[in-house]
């Protein structure tokens, strides 16, 4: 650590314009006052046992166990990604050899699961992350956030502004982070219930089979401009073309091009295809939605995070991830995102490390007194599934409460319409 | 055996060109999002058309410090002269590093091979890995050879001076050209007799009489001079001279020659990279846009930027979303996390995070 960065919170740099700005109260870790922004719900602030300097001292080791991980990279940490890589494009090109046969029942099935498991880990393991920076440091121009484009609906490009940028710098902050419930839905308490949301068990199921498309129009921000009435924004229409273009070479590939490839497979492989999609999707919706809907993670008011300091942005990011306990197996396959604590904590840190630090992490919470949220993949998704399905109701509503009350309203809406006031 | 002429052979590949165009359409839209070569790449990184790369076949110590790479260059390889240099890009703890080494081998063995000779200096990365622990078998990243310290057309009475490493574009131009030069003097300088790269191989041309070595070892004899040159190589103005070596030397050699009037005659190869030394804050040249700006080593190369009116890609202005990364073409940046220093030479390729970083030293971004 230098005394420079302790420094940078008084620094202010002028604008274009020549307004003073702070920089990012976030590259200080000195914290010397605590406060608590309450949210509508008035729930009990969780970190309100902890001093100002106990929130220092946190951020103080949990940058120091940072250091200590990034210093120690290595050839094996290069070697890892890299037999990721080599082992996921072997398993993907086999499958869609396999696949041009699949008009024989055993060939569809090899190629599907195997085109499944290589999208997955092509999304996961090695988009995701390497997007994120995570081996921005071997100096490998291929491997680089900045020269990455994934296998999905969405270009890089965007999602890792709306990623990248707002989600993991605005993590659950109400009104703030769309992830929360991206828009379309209501994973909060504290988000405001509109009549649409009893329909959202239905929304989050449709956009579970659909999820990359889901993200690409996420990522364009179709929803706020909607809203806003700004669908003729240059920039969205310029988004739009990038992603309608990236859309067009996905559908290419895997409908018509691999099928047409497969002779008189064309059917098989499309279906094959579609299949592996559809797996990748249901998968990936699945992963994501434990990394944040599951009970027991925090939200945090709008306003709270005004002059957040380095703790106090690890602390919002432990408090509002949740992890999936599970095998190795599994933790690959999620593409770590079941350390989803320690990535939250350390974003680009390489993917391989989150377990190493896993057992680290959970110690400062136990020790600090925070929650760490965490269960297997089954409990993490039926409890976040559960929270969608309650929170598609106002507060406090039982489902027969909900129930008597719409037939209530549909009765009255009825009755207005036979006798016109 | 069906021989083609050179006209039915173009015709030919002018018919297959757009049977070619389609194959390749065809290969980039099954390999989108990727584009072929990163799934060819895979099994054949040494194919025609791959970015250059190189396979060590393997490494020959050649005094206790310094060894020789035999490399197998990719099919894009071109023949370089002797003399020149090739930059490599060998991993060191999972980080890719670029450095330029003299080619020595003879332009065209007979097994295809290329070999650099390098000597590990102390505390450094790059040539210490390579001579220690670089192992058959490793991928590298090659460029084409290039440098112009080669002998041209020139073939008449020659003096090399050269110390330490810097024999080594020289044993390029030995073992390439030996035979064809008239005479040739070799003054040669190295810390003790065991120190001297290809001792052996020279002592035996020496011993032959195919050329004269002055061999001086430092450890006894103490650096050689310029004002030596009378004793060791009376002749030495009526020589056609290349020099490799410490740039102390080559600055002595060079005045030398130029307050003989006979600085045309002399070539000089400098070895030792920019050597960039960190300091706290600096220049800040935005090269495209055309800013210059002063930085304090407590400002983010971010916040400096917009300062000056330069329109910066950002995001979380706090190290985490990567979406203010620029090349960093020269220079030298500090982490105001960890106040860990990155520093960069042109064509290195390095990138950084400008809302973190601080310049420490001048800097050169690309933006």
């Amino acid at each position: 650590m230098t005394a420079t960065a302790e420094t940078m919170t008084a620094a202010t740099a002028l604008t274009r314009t020549g307004t003073p700005r702070p920089t990012s109260s976030r590259l200080s870790v000195v914290t010397t006052e605590r406060r608590h922004v309450p949210k509508r719900s008035v729930k009990p602030d969780p970190t309100a046992h902890l001093s100002a300097a106990q929130v220092e001292a946190l951020g103080r080791e949990l940058d120091a166990l940072r250091q200590q991980v990034f210093d120690s990279r290595d050839e094996r940490d290069a070697a890892y990604i890299r037999t990721v890589i080599a082992w996921q494009r072997g398993l993907e090109m086999g499958s869609r050899a396999v696949l041009l046969f699949s008009l024989f029942p055993p060939a569809w099935v090899l190629g599907t699961v195997g085109l499944s498991v290589a999208k997955i880990l092509e999304n996961m393991e090695i988009g995701h992350n390497v997007m994120h920076g995570q081996w921005d440091w071997m100096r490998d121009p291929k491997i680089h956030s900045q020269a990455w484009e994934w296998d999905n609906a969405s270009p890089s490009e965007l999602w890792k502004h709306s990623h990248n940028e707002l989600h993991h710098t605005f993590t659950n902050v109400l009104g703030r982070d769309n992830d929360l419930g991206y828009g379309i839905m209501r994973v909060d308490e504290d988000q405001r219930w509109y009549p649409a949301y009893l329909l959202q068990p239905l929304w989050n199921f449709i956009n579970m089979c659909v999820f990359e498309y889901g993200i690409a129009a996420y990522d364009l921000e179709i929803g706020k401009h909607m809203a806003t009435k700004t669908m003729d924004d240059p920039e969205l229409r310029e988004g739009t073309k990038k992603v309608l273009r990236k859309i067009r070479g996905q559908v290419t590939k895997d409908y018509v091009v691999h099928p047409l490839l497969s002779g008189p497979s064309f059917l098989h492989t499309l279906g094959a295809n579609a299949v592996a999609n559809l797996v990748r999707n249901v998968w990936t919706h699945s992963v994501i939605m434990c990394g944040h809907f599951p009970e027991g993670v925090e939200t945090f008011a709008k306003h709270s995070i005004e002059g957040e300091t380095r703790g106090e942005w690890y602390l919002r990011q432990m408090l509002g991830s949740a992890n999936i306990r599970g095998s190795k197996a599994m933790h690959l396959m999620t593409g770590n995102l079941s350390h989803q604590v320690e990535h939250h904590l350390f974003p680009d840190m390489p993917s391989n490390r989150y377990g190493t630090i896993a057992p680290q992490i959970q110690e400062i919470c136990e020790r600090y007194e925070l929650t760490y949220v965490t269960g297997t993949l089954q409990q993490q998704v039926s409890s976040a599934w559960k929270q969608v399905v309650k929170l598609s109701l106002p507060n406090g509503t039982t489902p027969r409460a909900a129930a008597a009350g719409l037939a209530r309203g549909a009765a009255a809406g009825l009755r207005r319409r036979v006798r016109p006031a | 055996m069906v021989f083609l002429t050179s006209t039915s052979r173009s015709r030919v590949q002018q018919a297959l060109r757009p049977t070619g165009d389609a194959l390749a359409r065809l290969a980039e839209a099954v390999a989108t999002p990727l584009v072929p070569s990163d799934y060819l790449d895979l099994v054949a990184p040494l194919r025609a058309g791959a970015d250059l790369r190189g396979r060590v076949v393997d490494v020959v110590p050649e005094t206790r410090d310094a060894a020789t790479v035999l490399i197998r260059p990719g099919r894009s390889w071109r023949r370089h002269l002797p003399g020149q240099y090739v930059r490599l890009g060998v991993d060191v703890d999972g980080v890719r590093h670029w450095r330029a080494y003299s080619l020595t081998s003879p332009v065209r063995r007979p097994d295809g091979l290329v070999s650099i000779t390098v000597k590990a200096i102390p505390d450094g990365k790059v040539s210490s890995h390579v001579v220690r622990a670089l192992r058959p078998g490793t991928l590298v990243q090659l460029d084409q050879a290039t440098g112009d310290f080669v002998l041209g057309a020139h073939r008449g009475p020659t003096l090399f001076v050269t110390a330490g490493s810097g024999i080594t574009p020289v044993m390029g131009m030995i073992r390439n050209h030996l035979d064809e030069l008239d005479d040739v003097v070799l003054v040669h300088s190295a810390p003790g007799a065991d120190d001297v790269v290809f001792g052996a191989e020279l002592r035996a041309l020496h011993a032959e009489g195919r050329l004269r070595l002055v061999e001086r070892h430092t450890d006894t004899d103490g650096v050689v001079s310029p004002s030596q040159l009378d004793d060791l190589v009376p002749d030495w103005r009526d020589r056609e001279a290349w020099a490799c070596g410490p740039t102390g030397l080559l600055d002595a050699f060079e005045e030398h020659w130029a307050a003989a009037g006979l600085a045309d005659q002399l070539h000089t190869e400098r070895f030792r990279p920019v050597v960039i030394t960190a300091a706290e804050g600096g220049t800040v040249t935005f090269a495209r846009t055309g800013t210059v700006v002063e930085a304090d080593g407590a400002t983010t190369l971010l916040d400096a930027g917009e300062a000056a009116g330069v329109l910066m890609p950002s995001g979380c202005r706090m190290g985490i979303c990567f979406g203010c990364v620029l090349p960093l073409r020269e220079g030298a940046v500090r982490d105001l996390r960890s106040g860990e220093l990155t520093t960069a030479v042109p064509e290195d390729g390095i990138r950084i995070q400008t809302c973190v970083s601080a310049a420490a030293g001048p800097c050169d971004i690309d933006l």
